[in-house]
């Protein structure tokens, strides 16, 4: 099985995000990156397919050429080739624009398998994989908890919401969006770090796609939230914080 | 402008975002000069149309076929193309559920569209209608706004609109049937039975107390430690996804939007930075607690008292303080 996935390089967790002066994205100097949290549980569950069934996985990133970082540790960690669509300003596109360009880059070459994770921790449109199955004219399904592969075919676990889940027959090629929690991401093995430095990477500038586009939709500024709530903070050492909370659960808000 | 909102129904029972979602699509309406139809879609379900026809709506729109009774991509976004076709509205309207996540941003595309999800709310401004939404994990908002022609569609979180908040009718919305042309070949995926996973052992809904811990708690060893606090407070221990994905708590112990909802009288959030998926399933607690060391963490946004600390230093203080007490 040929499997493409889709990673996306993101702020770190514990990044101290700081919002750029035009309001319309992060200062991104002086903050790390690492690869998406739910695209990792996606580029595991690829790795797992193959060593099953055989085949390829090809990493694919969108992005400056940081996001190459993250198609070095999809390598590392098994991933056969990679593939970096170049663009400094990835982030101004919209959902529909990042998922045109994206499909242009995988319609180079046939995959079986489309995989990304369920939605990214930056901008969180949660749309890409679902959008890259309509622009290729494939099937998919979305939140994925366990895969079964057999004759051409997929048998895949989606989530519902509340506990609830549902078998989904979906024939191949087709896209799936992978959740978070499918399966225990791997480390990268010193051997594997090794061999991804023979591994290829083929980078592609982003306007070379030749893709058309107009944006659907525009984020005009981003801010800190207002707060909704207030929040009383407490303060002190942990004794005298700890006191204080009680006392103001029980007295305050009469909740003990 | 005319509004279509999208309803949610499974098996006959309503999703009640579906009614938060119309009660945005009213507000949008009476500060825009526009009108509201409502569609609901599967099989069987005019009784659900005939639900809604109370409300304030220019129409119900009901949006049947045998091929609509279990929901597939493929099937939900060749109907509503139609009912788009047939009912033209410029802004489309979605409760954002994990089956709107599944095809709404294939059916906006279908018609070379966008899409603009899970957002929080809404401005009014300058003639514009302005989407709000979250980034960076809650950690930023964003003001959104459509470019392009119509239609446009966005899709509202749970609990950013209050379902109870609806506008009835001076009489009753007329019911106007859709005419589905769909073939079965054109499903591609094959939807099998719906099923819960192992029995819940425990029913966070029902806690008068929840002690949540998140990542900040590190290991599992840090675990009974939370777990004696929750104690202590007559109250049970939950977690966030991340935990559970870990296998360090049952998935029964998890709150969100892919767990419980819940609503305790106290929630006490440890070493949780409240991304939304988190937030959504216990935000509607009567006073929330959040220990954490980043002090810029989501989490406070929603919290009534907050303290900015390590919790491997408060956990031990309030078990302290709480044993302290009850020894008095």
């Amino acid at each position: 099985m040929k499997v493409a996935v889709c990673i996306k390089q993101v702020p770190a967790k514990d990044a101290p995000l700081r919002i750029s002066e035009s309001s319309a994205w992060i200062r991104e100097t002086d903050i790390g990156f690492e690869m998406n949290e739910p695209d990792s549980f996606a580029l595991e569950e690829a790795l797992r397919l193959k060593e099953k069934h055989g085949g390829e996985v090809v990493a694919l990133s969108m992005g400056p050429e940081r996001a190459k970082q993250v198609i070095k540790e999809a390598l590392a960690k098994g991933a056969d080739r990679g593939l970096h669509v170049s663009d400094d300003k990835f982030f101004l596109l919209d959902p529909l624009g990042s998922a045109k360009s994206l499909a242009a880059a995988l319609q180079k070459e046939p995959f079986d398998l489309i995989l990304t994770g369920l939605q990214s921790d930056d901008q969180g449109f949660g749309q890409t994989g679902v959008l890259l199955a309509e622009l290729l004219g494939l099937p998919h399904a979305t939140i994925i908890m366990q895969i079964e592969a057999q004759d051409g075919r997929l048998r895949v676990k989606r989530e519902l919401e509340s506990g609830w889940f549902q078998w989904v027959e979906v024939p191949l090629p087709a896209v799936l969006t992978i959740q978070s929690g499918i399966n225990k991401v791997r480390y990268a093995s010193l051997k594997g770090i090794m061999a991804a430095k023979k591994k290829e990477i083929v980078t592609v500038a982003r306007e070379s796609l030749g893709v058309a586009h107009e944006s659907t939709e525009r984020v005009e500024r981003i801010y800190v939230p207002q707060k909704t709530k207030k929040t009383e903070f407490i303060t002190g050492s942990a004794k005298e914080a700890a006191a204080q909370l009680i006392e103001k659960l029980r007295h305050e808000a009469r909740v003990l | 402008m005319n509004i279509l909102l999208i309803t949610e129904q499974r098996e006959g029972k309503w999703n009640p975002v579906s009614f938060e979602t119309l009660a945005a699509a009213q507000q949008i309406a009476a500060q825009t000069g526009s009108q509201v139809a409502a569609a609901v879609i599967g099989k069987g379900v005019r009784g659900l149309a005939q639900d809604l026809t109370k409300y304030q709506l220019a129409e119900v729109l009901l949006i049947e076929h045998d091929l609509l009774g279990r929901y597939t991509p493929d099937g939900f976004s060749i109907a509503l193309r139609q009912a788009i076709a047939q009912s033209k509205p410029d802004l489309v309207l979605l409760p954002h559920t994990y089956q709107v996540r599944d095809f709404a941003p294939k059916l906006a595309a279908s018609l070379g569209k966008g899409m603009i999800g899970d957002c929080v709310g809404y401005r009014h401004e300058n003639g514009r209608v302005i989407f709000v939404r979250q980034m960076f994990q809650g950690k930023t908002a964003a003001d959104v706004a459509f470019s392009g022609t119509p239609p446009w569609f966005a899709s509202f979180q749970a609990g950013a609109f209050r379902g109870d908040q609806i506008q009835s009718g001076a009489s009753a919305a007329a019911i106007t049937p859709v005419a589905v042309e769909l073939k079965p070949e054109q499903i591609r995926t094959k939807p099998l039975e719906l099923f819960r996973e192992a029995k819940q052992a425990v029913d966070l809904t029902q806690a008068p107390v929840l002690v949540a811990v998140g990542r900040g708690i590190k290991a599992p060893e840090n675990i009974p430690m939370a777990e004696k606090l929750a104690k202590l407070l007559g109250g049970e221990l939950a977690a966030s996804r991340p935990i559970c994905d870990e296998g360090w708590l049952p998935m029964d112990r998890q709150i969100g939007s892919s767990g419980q909802t819940v609503a305790p009288k106290l929630y006490l959030a440890l070493g949780i930075s409240g991304a939304i998926q988190h937030v959504v399933g216990m935000k509607g607690s009567r006073t929330i607690v959040a220990i954490n060391k980043d002090q810029n963490a989501p989490i406070f946004e929603v919290a009534d008292y907050g303290i900015v600390g390590d919790i491997f230093e408060l956990i031990p203080a309030l078990i302290e303080a709480l044993e302290k007490n009850k020894a008095e």
